[in-house]
């Protein structure tokens, strides 16, 4: 399982980050982590699946629809 | 009987779906919508859509739940049920046969009762209402926006970053008064000033004049705005008529207890605008809450919690979430968790960090208790100030 996040929909809301602390977080300037390694897609490294239900919880929760769950 | 209805094609309706579908569940999932699409994302509609002329694809939401596993029934409207005998009736005249239902019919806008003129008054909710004001707008210059809450006031940025001269007309004396509050609700009108927003507060409209389109918006103080295009954002009333004769209490959304549940029944759950629950974090007064999150977590929370209940008998633990809300008007970005709405005394709403002229915190309190805080910037301390909302609730004190 692997978690997509397209980084010209996030609006840097931070939601994800209450559902799913163990993937998502923000950096010092309030921003997606993942902006700091990635430009317009973020694509994570296989992840646990004990992490689904968060993360799922985080894709369902994202404003702006910019989080998907593949795998 | 047989499997779970879900009515409403609404955010609500589609993450309960979603997680009843999750859940192990097989007795089937229907989600019935009385709107012609796939269910889609409302918050753009009055911001992102307005502004960069998206099309639907752009805000359809998708499902969590493996394809084939939610029947979707759209342009088909519940008419009543029969929660007794499991049986919902619908628009075009077939019958539904159910063991669990989910309400999740969501709210409609509100019309003024004034005179008006056939054409060019709008309303805004869903995407065919966008697509009526985008066809309006054509040909205007002068728009008037009745109603200074959030939706009123992000249309009015929106339309004034198009270009548009706007006017925001509203009984109060400063925009988004009952969620946020004199000072804040000040600054902000300080910051749609400065913008180029005009604001005609204090008064009531009392007529929109013209001849088949608007001519202008005349006021119970005798002051008039040019408009040649009248939106109204003047709040919504719940969609519940379909669940009368039930016995419920449906005088403001669907009233349910701390697990969703109405009418004492764990097979009936509501989610989304239409629920009115207490939110024991809180305390135990039942209210809606018309947040896009809350949507979401109803949702998911009523879905998960029909499943277990039909697929092992269990009930769940009380639903007890954290609000938030978020609106987006010109740059800024105005955060809100917990219930600031909860505090009118002006002395229990404080400035927490920076302050209301830039970037600002406020906080807003009940006794000593943090009860809710909104933030206009300050993208990093968000969490830092959620957490203090939720720490103060379960401490039942304000944070040294």
């Amino acid at each position: 399982m692997k978690v997509i996040v397209d980084l010209n929909k996030c609006n840097d809301h931070g939601q994800c980050v209450y559902s799913a602390p163990e993937v998502f977080s923000l950096n010092g300037r309030g921003e997606l982590s993942f902006r700091d390694e990635a430009k317009d897609l973020y694509v994570s490294d296989e992840l646990d699946e004990s992490l689904r239900d968060a993360l799922e919880e985080a894709a369902d929760i994202c404003p702006m629809q910019a989080i998907e769950i593949e795998g | 009987m047989s499997g779970v209805v879900v009515v409403g094609a609404s955010l609500a309706g589609l993450r309960a779906a979603d997680a009843l579908a999750r859940s192990g569940y097989s007795g089937g999932v229907t989600l019935i919508g009385d709107e012609p699409h796939q269910p889609y994302n409302r918050p753009p509609l009055s911001k992102e859509a307005l502004l960069e002329e998206q099309e639907f694809d752009a805000i359809r939401l998708r499902s969590s739940a493996k394809p084939g596993a939610v029947s979707l029934l759209t342009g088909v409207g519940a008419v009543s049920a029969d929660l007794g005998r499991g049986l919902l009736f619908l628009s075009d005249g077939r019958e539904l046969a159910f063991e669990g239902l989910v309400a999740a019919t969501g709210l409609r806008p509100r019309a003024l009762g004034i005179p008006k003129p056939s054409g060019g008054v709008v309303v805004l909710r869903t995407y065919e209402d966008l697509l009526r004001l985008r066809a309006e707008l054509a040909g205007v210059r002068d728009v008037a926006i009745i109603g200074a809450g959030f939706i009123g006031c992000e249309l009015a940025a929106s339309l004034t970053q198009l270009g548009y001269r706007v006017s925001v007309i509203a009984p109060e004396d400063v925009p988004m008064l009952r969620p946020l509050g004199e000072e804040l609700g000040g600054a902000l009108m300080r910051h749609h000033l400065q913008a180029g927003v005009g604001f005609g507060l204090s008064r009531l409209p009392v007529a929109v004049e013209g001849g088949e389109r608007p001519e202008r918006v005349v006021c119970n103080d005798g002051s008039s705005f040019d408009a040649q295009l009248v939106i109204e954002a003047v709040g919504s009333s719940a969609n519940v008529e379909w669940l009368e004769g039930n016995g419920l209490d449906l005088s403001d959304g669907v009233l349910c207890d701390e697990r969703l549940r109405f009418g004492g029944d764990g097979r009936f759950l509501a989610a989304g605008d239409v629920a009115r629950f207490p939110n024991l974090a809180f305390d135990s007064i039942p209210r809606r809450v018309e947040h896009w999150e809350m949507a979401v977590d109803t949702g998911r929370y009523a879905g998960k919690a029909l499943g277990r209940l039909l697929t092992s008998g269990e009930e769940s633990p009380a639903f007890t979430p954290m609000p938030a809300f978020w609106s987006d008007q010109f740059e800024l970005r105005i955060q809100s968790f917990g219930m600031p709405g909860l505090v009118t005394d002006p002395g229990q709403i404080r400035v927490l960090e920076g302050d209301l002229d830039g970037e600002v915190v406020v906080g807003y309190h009940r006794e000593d208790t943090l009860v809710g805080v909104v933030l206009v910037g300050f993208p990093q301390n968000h969490m830092k100030y959620r957490t203090a909302v939720s720490e103060s609730l379960a401490a039942g004190v304000a944070p040294a």
